[in-house]
């Protein structure tokens, strides 16, 4: 009896494995700077104001969206951003990743000052149309602090507390079910006195 | 998502094809040498099976660029791992770290082997302890008598 259900076992903790393997997401890596503090940096906006830095949000609960006008996964979260943005429950800051990408055609022999001019005509076009969830962007051209965040894949989005720590990272984009069931309560929790 | 990541890797790799713009070449090669042989051990994110070494991904190029910029500031190894470490995590490195998380993944392999071999072990004891299976001359005579009819 035994004997002869040992395989069947074996087989059913295969399944078991292989099934689990299956549910994941391979693209999904987790992320070394939750419970960091988000990385510093100092960018030019997409208005043109002054240099932003992650040091200006001390104090509040913001989420910080990387983000691109080529990039089609940021188009498909951008109307619920739109829509989070009205709740004017928490800042969302956006990062212009990359918007001019290494084989545009259109900006190929321009200076780094005319490939800034293109990125930031190309994202407020973008803005006016589909709206603009963001209290501002930055422009990271050349990827840098994209890099120091760990960005392989836009849209991402993070969540940073009000002392600057990197509380959660999304990789992909923001789907109603994340935004109800997991940013929200957590916004919620941080944004509570302690 | 998964969509956008595999536009990604045929757009990276379309460039391949018809080269693109010439890349900038090794200004030094000692440079373009170690560059080579740590990037072979990293993992482009973007195309997970390649290596940051090959992989023609945009994000690659980039990362490249910044282990460049390591190797000139003269950083060991070590510490240019440890600068994608903190920001992509172990999953960049292709030979994961020995910490207690990765125990299984380092010594399942020898656990598992350990386990079939004294399986293998007790199975052959057990045979032993069969009776043979051979005729004696009573059986083998039978048999042929068996076979005649």
């Amino acid at each position: 009896m035994k004997k002869t259900l040992l395989p069947l076992v074996l087989f059913a903790a295969l399944v078991a494995f292989l099934g689990v393997g299956l549910m994941r997401d391979p693209s999904e890596i987790p992320s070394p700077l939750v419970g960091k503090p988000a990385p510093a940096f100092s960018l030019t906006t997409l208005s043109g104001d002054k240099p932003f830095s992650p040091a200006d949000m001390l104090g509040q609960v913001w989420v910080f969206n990387v983000w691109a006008t080529w990039c089609v996964a940021c188009r498909e979260e951008h109307p619920l951003l739109v829509q989070f943005s009205k709740s004017q429950r928490v800042p969302i800051v956006g990062l212009s990743y990359k918007e001019i990408q290494a084989g545009d055609q259109a900006a190929g022999a321009l200076s780094e000052e005319a490939k800034l001019q293109l990125a930031r005509q190309r994202s407020l076009k973008f803005l006016k149309i589909a709206g603009d969830p963001y209290k501002l962007s930055v422009m990271d051209l050349d990827g840098r602090v994209g890099i120091d965040y760990g960005v392989y894949g836009v849209p991402e989005t993070y969540i940073i507390d009000k002392q600057g720590i990197i509380r959660y990272k999304r990789v992909g984009p923001v789907t109603p079910e994340v935004l109800i069931e997991t940013i929200l309560p957590l916004i919620q929790q941080l944004d509570t006195p302690a | 998502m998964k969509h956008l990541l595999i536009v990604c890797c045929l757009v990276a790799m379309s460039g391949w094809t018809h080269a693109g713009e010439a890349q900038p070449m090794a200004q030094d090669p000692q440079v373009e040498a170690r560059l080579l042989v740590i990037s072979e051990e990293l993992r482009c994110l973007v195309c997970q099976n390649e290596a940051l070494s090959s992989s023609h991904a945009e994000l690659a190029e980039d990362l490249r660029r910044e282990v460049r910029k390591l190797i000139r500031e003269n950083k060991t190894d070590a510490e240019i791992k440890t600068y994608l470490v903190e920001r992509y995590g172990d999953f960049v490195l292709y030979k994961p770290p020995l910490k207690p998380l990765t125990w299984p993944l380092w010594f399942g392999p020898f656990i598992l082997f350990g386990l079939a071999l004294v399986g293998l072990w007790r199975y052959l004891r057990l045979r032993k302890q069969l009776p043979s299976s051979r005729l004696d001359a009573t059986g083998r005579a039978q048999a042929e008598q068996l076979l005649k009819d």
